[in-house]
């Protein structure tokens, strides 16, 4: 299937999903999928690429997308390296292509990179000669992170299209909000987003989706609620009042998911807060929550990335 | 029938929610009104039920007091609710909003819950609640405005502090639409105003007090207009004083952006001026301005540009305002005078009757989303008698307020309150 797939996916980077199609995007889906039963197996590990090198260049902390991505390239039997980066030590843009400069000089085939920055993988795409993967930029996007949730979305409820989809919180600050209505809106599917009006940008409406203040009007009869993560460190006399009027309003507990389709997924990138964004009774209950399946899916979507972008004759 | 059944007789009705000015009467059965208007005359009546003839003497809504500091809990040697109330009850107010700046500050839901137990029990007017806009009124983190609101509170406010912190601002302005309550702010840019006491301008130079500039005002009212455009929340000035803030409020009405306006007795009554011999009873945030404000304030009430008159009663003790003017506490004491006062604009023909009262009456009942202030069928009857020309001199020491502050001091006024009734309940009787 793989081998298939590498001549149809037409991308040199992954970037962003907004510009990706729906067919970029079930390829990249499909060809999770096999290596979700290869996770599975006793025997993870492939030889795809082997003699390929990986560097994930990290300038903002993160274990599990870093993990993730690194844990992908050594089932594929890929070189990865890591290097974290102080953002104190890099923060101008000339910098940034300095280090790229450096790492393009060692010849590697796929660079994944996390920034603080909205827009540095794209700036860094155009300084190297391989592929770069986002692993999250700024309140950009974060496309790996929506194409694991669309791949939990499609195993269990076998489609996207059609699907209402709730996404609540911290909308203005989230690049996995971003990334997840992008793409949810090419699958067809219909999103809504949901939070106090001090965490949703002024215009929100024009990414193509419904918003709403009220938890339970947001809510009511959708087939997928996805939590978002509240920066608690940054919440006091910030965008809300308190923790424990978050948690009133928008915090995801029974009485408010009730109003939810009787079989409603809910969903949460992590790390979560419990008691703030999402009751942990909720958060525990795996016939209802998918938060575990996600980070499966995760390696999964970053495999099928990495071997769809280094292998073959992509463009 | 009880004690709340009654009829009243003989009267001026007058009514700016439905613009009614006619002879007419009103029948009470259990603190409710039953019926009113023109038809109703002895004959139209059980012999049984009490009546009151009003002598054709102005029967009103009881007024509603959009702006009041009450001071309890924390501040009793300057007011209580049960004090307050009956100072309210002389000036034909019926309904307080009582100010958050209280010892606590009203910034959680407990006190809210507090003190509306407390007021039931201890007052005579009906009371609602502004909650805090920020954690205890110091302008840095924003109050939890939310469930102040599942508590009760029908407004936000920082009372006399303007919030400087301007995202600050546009947050708690965005997160106020969520609950449909008005932002009621102290529109004075405080890096302007310093330790200003007075209004820049010959006076100030000649009293040689530090002033605070006019424009103060206006660029607060004209950054909080492009907020409130910007987030959709409802946003009112609590008193407005000078002449270039009223042109910005009027422009922004043109635009058809929320916003509306308020002002007190002593800035359409009194200009700057009245400082005198250093008369700290004349010192009031913002300060006094000049004639030409002044008459600007009347004509932006003539024109609609200001909503409404709220009494700012700010009571003080003896000892906070005997002092030099700049160390004395800036306030007034305003609940028995808001009336009287205004109805000089009646008086010198500035302003119709109906009109005027529509600014104490149905404007802030509206303004905080209140079934009040208006005469109507199975609504409580909270009513107001007046004479309308009965004239009378403000002795500062008779006031029933516990603090005798007033800025009109000595003043002679023309027309007075006869009697005001909550809930069909009998509160003041002031005689004939």
């Amino acid at each position: 299937m793989t081998q298939t797939a590498k001549h149809q996916f037409a991308h040199r980077h992954l970037l962003d999903i907004a510009r990706l199609s729906e067919g970029d995007i079930n390829l990249l889906l499909d060809t999770a999928e096999t290596y979700v039963d290869k996770s599975r197996t006793g025997d993870k590990k492939l030889s795809l690429l082997r003699g390929r090198t990986q560097i994930n260049l990290f300038f903002e902390n993160s274990t599990r997308t870093r993990t993730s991505f690194e844990l992908a390239g050594k089932r594929l039997g890929a070189d990865v390296i890591n290097m974290s980066v102080s953002s104190s030590s890099v923060k101008k843009g000339e910098t940034l292509i300095d280090t790229a400069m450096t790492l393009n000089a060692m010849h590697p085939d796929v660079l994944v990179i996390r920034h603080s920055d909205s827009g540095a993988p794209h700036l860094l795409s155009q300084k190297v000669d391989c592929a770069v993967i986002n692993g999250g930029d700024g309140s950009h996007e974060h496309p790996t992170q929506a194409l694991l949730d669309a791949l939990t979305i499609r195993n269990r409820k076998g489609k996207l299209a059609g699907l209402t989809v709730a996404i609540c919180g911290d909308i203005l600050h989230s690049r996995v909000a971003r990334s997840n209505i992008a793409l949810l809106n090419i699958m067809g599917a219909r999103v809504r987003i949901v939070g106090p009006p001090t965490l949703i940008p002024s215009n929100a409406k024009t990414l193509g989706v419904e918003v709403y203040h009220n938890m339970k009007e947001g809510l009511k009869d959708a087939d997928i609620v996805m939590m978002l993560r509240l920066q608690t460190e940054r919440m006091q006399g910030a965008y809300v009042p308190s923790i424990r009027e978050y948690f009133h309003f928008y915090g995801l507990d029974k009485q408010k998911l009730s109003v939810a389709k009787e079989d409603a997924l809910i969903m949460h990138p992590g790390p979560m807060n419990r008691g703030v964004e999402i009751d942990s009774e909720l958060a525990d209950d795996l016939n209802i929550s998918a938060i575990s399946e996600q980070v499966e899916m995760g390696v999964a979507v970053r495999m099928a990335c990495l071997d769809l972008l280094t292998r073959g004759d992509a463009q | 029938m009880n004690q709340n059944s009654f009829a009243i007789l003989n009267a001026r009705l007058l009514d700016p929610a439905t613009d009614t000015d006619t002879i007419g009467g009103i029948l009470v059965e259990d603190g409710l009104v039953k019926d009113w208007g023109a038809h109703l005359n002895k004959e139209a009546l059980s012999s049984e039920i009490e009546v009151i003839d009003a002598e054709g003497h102005c029967l009103i809504p009881g007024l509603v007091d959009a702006h009041a500091y009450l001071c309890e809990p924390g501040k009793e040697h300057r007011e209580t609710m049960a004090t307050a109330g009956l100072a309210a009850a002389a000036g034909g107010i019926t309904t307080i909003n009582a100010f958050p700046a209280t010892e606590p500050v009203i910034d959680d839901p407990s006190l809210v819950e507090m003190v509306k137990r407390r007021a039931l029990e201890t007052c005579p007017v009906n009371i609602c609640i502004t909650g805090a806009l920020t954690r205890n009124l110091d302008g840095k983190e924003m109050a939890e405005l939310g469930l102040l609101s599942e508590a009760g509170v029908v407004a936000f406010s920082d009372g006399q502090f303007a919030i400087s912190d301007i995202n600050l601002m546009k947050r708690a302005l965005s997160y106020s639409t969520l609950f449909d309550k008005p932002v009621i702010v102290h529109a004075e840019e405080p890096n302007l105003a310093g330790d200003g006491v007075i209004t820049g301008g010959r006076t100030a130079t000649f009293m040689g007090l530090k002033s605070i500039p006019s424009c103060a005002e206006a660029i607060l009212v004209e950054r909080d207009i492009r907020l409130a455009a910007m987030t959709g929340a409802k946003w009112h000035a609590a008193h407005l004083s000078t002449a270039d803030a009223l042109n910005s409020i009027r422009r922004a009405k043109d635009q058809q952006i929320s916003v509306t306006a308020g002002t007190a007795p002593h800035y359409h009554a009194l200009n700057d001026l009245e400082v005198g011999e250093y008369r700290t009873f004349a010192r009031v945030s913002p300060p006094l301005r000049t004639e030409e404000d002044r008459m600007a304030l009347v004509e932006a009430l003539v024109d609609g540009t200001i909503d409404v008159i709220s009494s700012q009663h700010l009571p003080q003790s003896a000892d906070s305002k005997r002092l030099p003017f700049a160390q004395a506490k800036p306030g007034v004491s305003g609940l028995e005078t808001m009336l009287p006062v205004s109805l000089r604009l009646y008086h010198n023909q500035q302003m119709g009757l109906l009109p005027l009262l529509r600014t104490m009456t149905v404007a802030p009942a509206k303004l905080l989303g209140l079934d009040k202030g208006r005469i109507e069928k199975g609504k409580a009857a909270d009513l107001c008698l007046i004479n309308l020309d009965k004239p009378w001199q403000v002795v500062g020491t008779d006031l029933l307020s516990k603090s005798k502050n007033t800025a009109f001091d000595g003043h002679l006024l023309q027309g007075k309150v006869l009697k005001t009734w909550v809930g069909g309940k009998c509160i003041f009787d002031g005689g004939k």
